[in-house]
């Protein structure tokens, strides 16, 4: 269950970037992030991590939106780019040469936060404005 | 007023944790030593090759290890036995150790010595194929075992940490007369994953491979210190940038 452990480092990642926005609160909609095919980290149990790991914080609500990015590797006998499969070794397909180079799919990225700034303390009674709901 | 916004953040998920393994390689390199975290599944030997070769290393190397295990301090224990200085770090529910884990290690080392008289220090990772392969703690190298009972397919199958290491010990190569495995096939495997790295035979149990095994030890200790003397170390603390996540 790894995924746990990435959820509580994205989870660290959001706490730092929400300090940057200090006085003001983020409150945050989405979480846009890309997932390399080439990582550890599956996506359908990170969805599930992130919606207990949020329960109850300032996160509460905000979604995870994963974007898939596929393995690609360049073949360094003639350039051209290819999809690595273990089944064939990760070999390029059309040098059967090995996979030196990866061009995509090591992604476990943050590409960007759906916020609105809104007050650090609203009053108890406040409510938002319909209008501004994404 | 509500607006909505968007930042683009373009960060590493595990941005906090590669800032905080940049802050302790930045004190490795003001101490002049060379960190080398060790992985693999649980039982390929990380403690039994530590046993075999600390002894062996401490006559031109001083050296301590951090030693990280889930529940016990029984690895700990072990190592402790060869007379080299050994943290361990309990990671209770985390099946790896992160580098804020390492950072706290690196605090209780330094009651009991200054790190600076060290030449090597290990980090004995959790025994898992998965997660330490994506947490950094700071290290300068990362080497990976993989034992010869665990099957050739197991670089394909966990090919994340075998394309991150930059030397992978195939260990208990002792036993490879018993079994129905042909190493070459493992060999090739983790160069199809890692064209790279090194890959080297050992055995903690008869010694087969370990001359070998040190002297690339020996090869990375000296490339980092040609390294160092070509860009001598900043102080810790004035090199990374603070985390900086803000637009």
């Amino acid at each position: 269950m790894h995924e746990v452990d990435m959820t509580r480092a994205l989870v660290l990642s959001m706490h730092s970037w929400r300090e940057g926005h200090r006085p003001q609160e983020p409150k945050v909609s989405r979480v846009n992030l890309q997932v390399g095919a080439f990582t550890c980290v599956e996506p359908d149990q990170l969805l599930f991590t992130w919606k207990v790991a949020i329960a109850n914080s300032w996160l509460e609500g905000a979604q995870l939106a994963i974007e898939p990015v596929p393995l690609l590797g360049r073949c360094l006998a003639c350039a051209s780019i290819y999809s690595p499969e273990a089944e064939q070794g990760y070999r390029s397909p059309c040098c059967s040469h090995p996979m030196e180079e990866i061009v995509s799919g090591r992604e476990l990225r943050i590409r960007s936060v759906d916020y609105e700034l809104v007050e650090a303390n609203p009053p108890p009674n406040s409510q938002p404005d319909p209008a501004a709901v994404i | 007023m509500h607006m909505p916004l968007e930042d683009n953040l373009g960060l590493n998920l595990l941005a906090a944790n590669q800032h905080q393994a940049a802050h302790n390689r930045e004190h490795f390199d003001a101490w002049q030593l060379l960190c080398i975290n060790v992985m693999s599944s649980p039982g390929a030997g990380k403690t039994s090759l530590l046993e075999r070769s600390l002894p062996l290393l401490a006559n031109d190397f001083a050296m301590a290890v951090l030693e990280g295990d889930m529940t016990t301090q029984l690895d700990a224990e072990r190592l402790e036995a060869v007379g080299v200085p050994v943290v361990p770090i309990t990671t209770g529910r985390s099946c790896h150790l992160d580098a804020a884990m390492v950072a706290g290690g690196l605090r209780l080392l330094r009651q009991r010595l200054d790190p600076a008289s060290l030449d090597l220090l290990w980090v004995e990772n959790v025994g898992n194929l998965v997660c330490p392969a994506e947490f950094e703690v700071g290290e300068h190298r990362k080497v990976a075992l993989l034992s010869v009972t665990e099957g050739d397919d197991k670089p394909l199958k966990y090919p994340v940490m075998f394309r991150e290491a930059d030397c992978v010990l195939i260990t208990k190569t002792d036993l490879l007369p018993y079994l129905p495995v042909q190493v070459e096939r493992i060999e090739d495997h983790i160069k199809q994953v890692n064209p790279r790295c090194v890959v080297l035979r050992v055995s903690a149990s008869s010694g087969v491979g370990i001359e070998a095994w040190h002297l690339w030890l020996h090869q990375q200790v000296a490339a980092q210190r040609s390294a160092l003397l070509a860009t001598p170390a900043p102080r810790p603390g004035s090199a990374a940038a603070p985390l900086s996540l803000a637009r």
